[in-house]
């Protein structure tokens, strides 16, 4: 039997979903709907809006005014339909490719002009929808098709990314710490400003299995093992503070929102 | 009768000014030589009509916010020039298949690439047919005058609406920076046509549904209660995306078909001096004016010639092409580019009569001398 948040939120004629078994988008796509669900957000007046890859997908599952883009564009679509119509709840579905490395420009200039847009990565480490090549979050010396002798590249940290370009919501949680998506997401709309919050999914077919960290279960149980919540990081002494993945509520900012101040443009003539 | 409010105006600016008489609400766009002015003009009197103008941070974004905007209901435009064109080609296949109204313009330079910024060049009328992926059809538009850049304005955004595609409008650095005498059009002159919005209720709404009779699936705005999907991929009328081999044929000749079907509708042209004609110049944009300058410089000497002026380019116009190329020893195809609109004009004319084509892509206009000798020289 579906949940009632399936029922209730999705497009179930749409259904089943073309993730793999273990995917962690389910969970990510499953805070979402719980969020809005809790902030009592009337469904014709969000706006989901995705661009292209396995996390972008769940826009077309989900029963509100939606919008699957082109590779990258989710963000710069999602400027023009708040712009527009700035009533919309606009919230953004994107993976880390999608988001950091083809329209890793759209990151950085919509959290610049702090326009009010609730942004969900969906962050796997891998590109997925094409086979398992490796992306700008892909950690260095890990494997992918495209990186079979292990991956050069400094990854990214999306957070600190979107705090510097200007964000005034920025969060981390993982496919484990379900419940924290679900209240950084709420959170993240209830913010007049851009909010990004990243989620930490898994992709057990390809990243995981290239790279040997064993089924969804492992991958999972990994996240919890080697994350820490920022409340509790920030206690700890400098020296004891470790490698772990800082987890939480990482950056809350106040500034001028993109559409007011356009509003006020318009209301001075 | 109203006084006419008559003023000199700059190509660009009757472009921004036909637009907002047309009911342009968004624009998005990034700044880019020789189309520039159509950005600064809409940022400035767009919020004086409630209207809203957004820099964004590349030509890709710009074309891709329009979208956005055009799906919450709001009529929008960008501009730009050729390496701004070709950046636009990604979200006009997308405007393509979701059927999204929107207006791209083109002031085109000399290319490829950086190319010349502030001359003119018509190269980019194959860019404009077949610029994005896959199989489609659209539709371009191009004036010469500043008063018909006003007009033909109006037209791009009410063929967007009618047909739900994107449709170019093309200039040239020539028109785009020249100036003219306008006489401005009552508002009660214009006739201006509103996307069908939904005849049912959300419940009952498929959003590529074709109802018989009609061109195009009626289309609902994001925030009204019709909660849809729409995708780049192919789709059902559902909206969701398909694989299926015969929707998906289905689906790509629709979009083709609902131009190629109406050309009658869409198509526009000027005729000057055909009825004696026993030779035609074709030209378009700035090089149709030159052309109609060296048409009466040739007549005056008695030579029976005539032009014809596409002012639609795609979809090109078929059926007058060839009633032409019919009548006439020769058809000559003038044009700042390499040959671009010739190979399709000869592939419409060269079964009835000898075509030739004349080009430059050295940023220099076309001047009538250069035409007269060109047809003197048979």
């Amino acid at each position: 039997m579906p949940s009632e948040l399936v029922d209730k939120y999705f497009r179930t004629e749409f259904l089943p979903h073309i993730w793999c078994p273990g995917c962690g988008n389910g969970i990510v796509t499953r805070a979402i709907v719980k969020a809005i669900d809790n902030l009592g957000l009337k469904r014709d007046d969000v706006c989901i809006v995705s661009g292209i890859g396995c996390s972008s997908r769940a826009s077309g599952y989900l029963d509100f005014n939606t919008i699957h883009t082109t590779h990258g564009r989710a963000l710069a679509f999602a400027t023009g339909i708040k712009f527009a119509n700035p009533d919309l709840h606009v919230i953004v579905i994107t993976g880390d490719g999608d988001c950091a490395a083809i329209g890793g420009n759209h990151l950085i200039h919509a959290a610049r002009r702090n326009i009010d847009l609730t942004t969900v990565v969906f962050n796997n480490n891998i590109y997925g929808m094409t086979g398992g090549q490796y992306s700008p979050t892909t950690p260095t010396g890990e494997k992918g098709t495209t990186a079979p002798y292990g991956n050069i590249d400094a990854n990214f940290d999306l957070c600190n990314l979107a705090q510097a370009a200007g964000a005034t919501y920025v969060s981390r949680a993982t496919v484990y710490h379900a419940n924290m998506i679900i209240k950084q997401i709420e959170e993240g709309v209830k913010n007049k400003g851009f909010s990004f919050i990243e989620t930490i999914s898994v992709c057990p077919t390809y990243y995981g299995r290239r790279n040997k960290k064993g089924d969804a279960v492992d991958m999972i149980t990994y996240l919890k093992d080697n994350t820490i919540n920022k409340v509790a990081y920030d206690k700890l002494p400098e020296d004891k503070r470790g490698e772990k993945l800082v987890i939480g509520e990482l950056y809350k900012g106040q500034r001028p929102e993109y559409t007011d101040e356009y509003k006020k443009i318009i209301e001075s003539f | 009768m109203a006084e006419k409010k008559i003023k000199l105006m700059q190509g660009n600016e009757a472009c921004v000014e036909g637009a907002i008489a047309a009911g342009m609400k968004i624009y998005a766009g990034y700044p880019i030589t020789p189309s520039t002015e159509i950005a600064e003009l809409s940022a400035a009197m767009l919020p004086k009509v409630g209207g809203k103008f957004i820099q964004m941070e590349d030509e890709i974004a710009s074309i891709s916010a329009i979208i956005g905007a055009s799906l919450t209901g709001a009529k929008s435009m960008t501009a730009t020039s050729g390496p701004g064109f070709s950046l636009k080609q990604e979200g006009i296949g997308y405007a393509v298949i979701s059927e999204v109204p929107c207006v791209i313009v083109n002031v085109q330079r000399g290319g490829p690439s950086t190319g010349l910024p502030t001359s003119p060049a018509q190269g980019d009328i194959m860019q404009a047919r077949w610029g994005t992926h896959g199989d489609h059809s659209i539709i371009a538009l191009y004036p010469s005058t500043v008063k018909e850049i006003y007009t033909t304005t109006i037209k791009a955004f009410n063929l967007a609406e009618k047909y739900r595609t994107p449709v170019m409008l093309l200039m040239d650095e020539v028109i785009g920076h020249m100036r003219e005498k306008i006489e401005i059009p009552d508002a009660d002159e214009i006739e201006i046509y509103n996307r069908k919005k939904p005849s049912v209720k959300p419940e009952e709404y498929l959003p590529y549904k074709m109802k018989e009779g009609d061109i195009v699936p009626e289309m609902a705005s994001f925030g009204e209660g019709y909660r849809f999907h729409v995708t780049g991929l192919v789709h059902s009328e559902t909206g969701f995306p398909t694989s299926n081999p015969k929707l998906s044929e289905e689906l790509v000749n629709r979009l083709v078909n609902k131009i190629e079907d109406n050309v009658d509708d869409i198509v526009e042209y000027e005729e000057y001096m055909l009825d004696d004609a026993e030779e035609v110049i074709i030209a378009y944009g700035s090089t149709a004016r030159s052309a109609k300058s060296a048409v009466d410089a040739l007549r005056e000497e008695g030579i029976k010639i005539g032009l014809f002026r596409p002012i639609t380019i795609w979809p090109v116009a078929q059926k007058q092409i060839e009633a032409i190329a019919k009548k006439v020893k020769r058809i000559s195809v003038i044009e700042m580019n390499t040959g671009q609109y010739y190979l399709e004009i000869s592939r419409i004319a060269n079964q009835f009569t000898k075509v030739d084509k004349y080009g430059r892509i050295n940023g220099e206009l076309i001047t009538p001398e250069e035409i007269i000798s060109f047809v003197k020289e048979g």
